[in-house]
């Protein structure tokens, strides 16, 4: 056996080209955002291991959804026409809202709010890294999503997009530590900042005054200040409120409305504020 | 030839896959270092194909399989798998258990370190969850260490 490093540098010179390229890579990727644009393509270079690695969750789905008996099935048929119609009567009555917001907005001059594009992407894989909170959909550059994209389930805002690839894209969750988003009180349009806490249900509001007109239960709705998240989508309701006169501030917990921990199918809203610069609201 | 050629690009491949394979949260803290372990062996095995530059390049692939900063997995894992090639010799000849020892001791460098540089970046805090990978590993390298030596053995890996 070829005992010997006969080629290229010695061990203790490779460690050190090693760690200094590592710590400039670090350097070059966080302080100067240096790879904001190769990330697409390195994405999506790596991303067959990502299908490989998807490939048993995938079978075990597809033979779940072979085995379901019929009586299942009808069941669920009948639950989702129920929804469908309470969701269509729902709708008949939403339009005719809608109309009559428009003309009341033209009539007070302020800007009409058109429809935006949106698109349901459905969960590829949740992100192993236990420092922060990511999941992997299955859009990409090639369905035009963007950088800082709102990402949205059923019940309400779950995160940005933050890194995209061509195939498929990287979501940072709104209970991830990086990331906070601006809202208001459906009840009384209060503005807060709700932070994510790195635990998946669980959010932080930082700052309130004690004077803050807050009630357990509150719910808290994107206020669309960052620019980021369009305005009006609910974002958390408010489970704890804790008054220490001690301390500066409030103490506010509040609980994602999204269930961030079965996360299926998400809905992906296109912006009609900007399309062109994404913002630097959740950048790590 | 061609098997033999791509035995060890396969095997770490292979632990990519393992190592960003969804699992049920439940389990999934408790997930060994595969890259790291799979490295480890190729270290002790063969330190004249496998150290410190494949270890890098491997490093920089989890960097962007795991959407972290780049450059934090390829120094975590450069700086364990030189500790490793460097002593090759006289952990060669340790019994499979007490090199287990030291697996644990690099898994627990390897996590450590890169918790520090997340730390560094972004405000996390430490939980004594994020060290169960070490033991996890433990427990596994006696059986990695079984079947990618009956590999080797079998296809006479130089």
């Amino acid at each position: 056996m070829n005992l010997m490093f006969s080629k290229g540098p010695s061990l203790p010179n490779r460690l050190v080209l090693g760690l200094l390229l590592s710590i400039f890579l670090i350097l070059f990727d966080h302080k100067l955002n240096g790879f904001a644009t190769t990330r697409v393509y390195l994405n999506s270079f790596v991303s067959p291991l990502q299908y490989l690695a998807n490939l048993p969750g995938e079978l075990l789905s597809v033979s779940a959804s072979r085995l379901v008996s019929h009586e299942q099935l009808f069941k669920e048929n009948a639950q989702l026409t129920r929804e469908a119609l309470i969701t269509s009567g729902q709708l008949q009555k939403f339009r005719f809202l809608e109309a009559e917001n428009d003309r009341l907005r033209s009539l007070l001059n302020s800007p009409v709010k058109n429809n935006v594009r949106r698109e349901v992407a459905e969960l590829m894989a949740v992100d192993n890294n236990p420092y922060s909170l990511q999941i992997i959909i299955n859009k990409g550059a090639l369905n035009d999503i963007y950088e800082s994209q709102p990402v949205l389930d059923d019940k309400g805002i779950v995160g940005q997009i933050m890194q995209v690839g061509s195939t498929n894209s990287r979501v940072l969750l709104i209970t991830d530590v990086t990331h906070a988003l601006p809202v208001r009180v459906a009840r009384n349009n209060v503005r807060l900042i709700v932070s994510g806490t790195g635990s998946l249900n669980e959010l932080i509001i930082q700052h309130v005054p004690h004077s803050t007109d807050l009630n357990e239960g509150d719910l808290l709705l994107s206020s669309g200040l960052g620019n980021v998240f369009p305005e009006g989508y609910p974002v958390a309701e408010i489970t704890s409120i804790v008054s220490d006169e001690g301390r500066p501030f409030l103490q506010v917990k509040a609980k994602p409305i999204a269930q961030l921990d079965r996360l299926k199918y998400l809905l992906l809203l296109w912006s009609d504020i900007n399309n062109n610069e994404p913002t630097e609201e959740a950048n790590l | 030839m061609s098997l033999r050629t791509y035995t060890i690009p396969l095997s770490i491949l292979i632990a990519l896959v393992l190592q960003i394979t969804p699992m049920p949260s439940v389990v999934d803290l408790y997930r060994p270092d595969w890259v790291l372990l799979v490295l480890s062996y190729w270290a002790l095995a063969l330190p004249n194909r496998v150290s410190v530059g494949v270890a890098f390049i491997t490093g920089l692939i989890l960097d962007i399989l795991l959407g972290t900063s780049m450059g934090i997995h390829s120094f975590a894992m450069c700086l364990s798998i030189y500790v490793l090639a460097a002593n090759y010799q006289r952990l060669r000849n340790y019994s499979v258990w007490q090199q287990s020892m030291i697996i644990g001791i690099m898994s627990a460098l390897y996590n450590l370190v890169v918790f520090w540089f997340q730390h560094l970046i972004t405000d996390i805090y430490f939980l004594f969850e994020y060290l169960w990978p070490v033991a996890s590993s433990m427990v596994i390298w006696p059986w990695l260490f079984w079947l990618l030596r009956k590999i080797r053995r079998q296809l006479r890996l130089k």
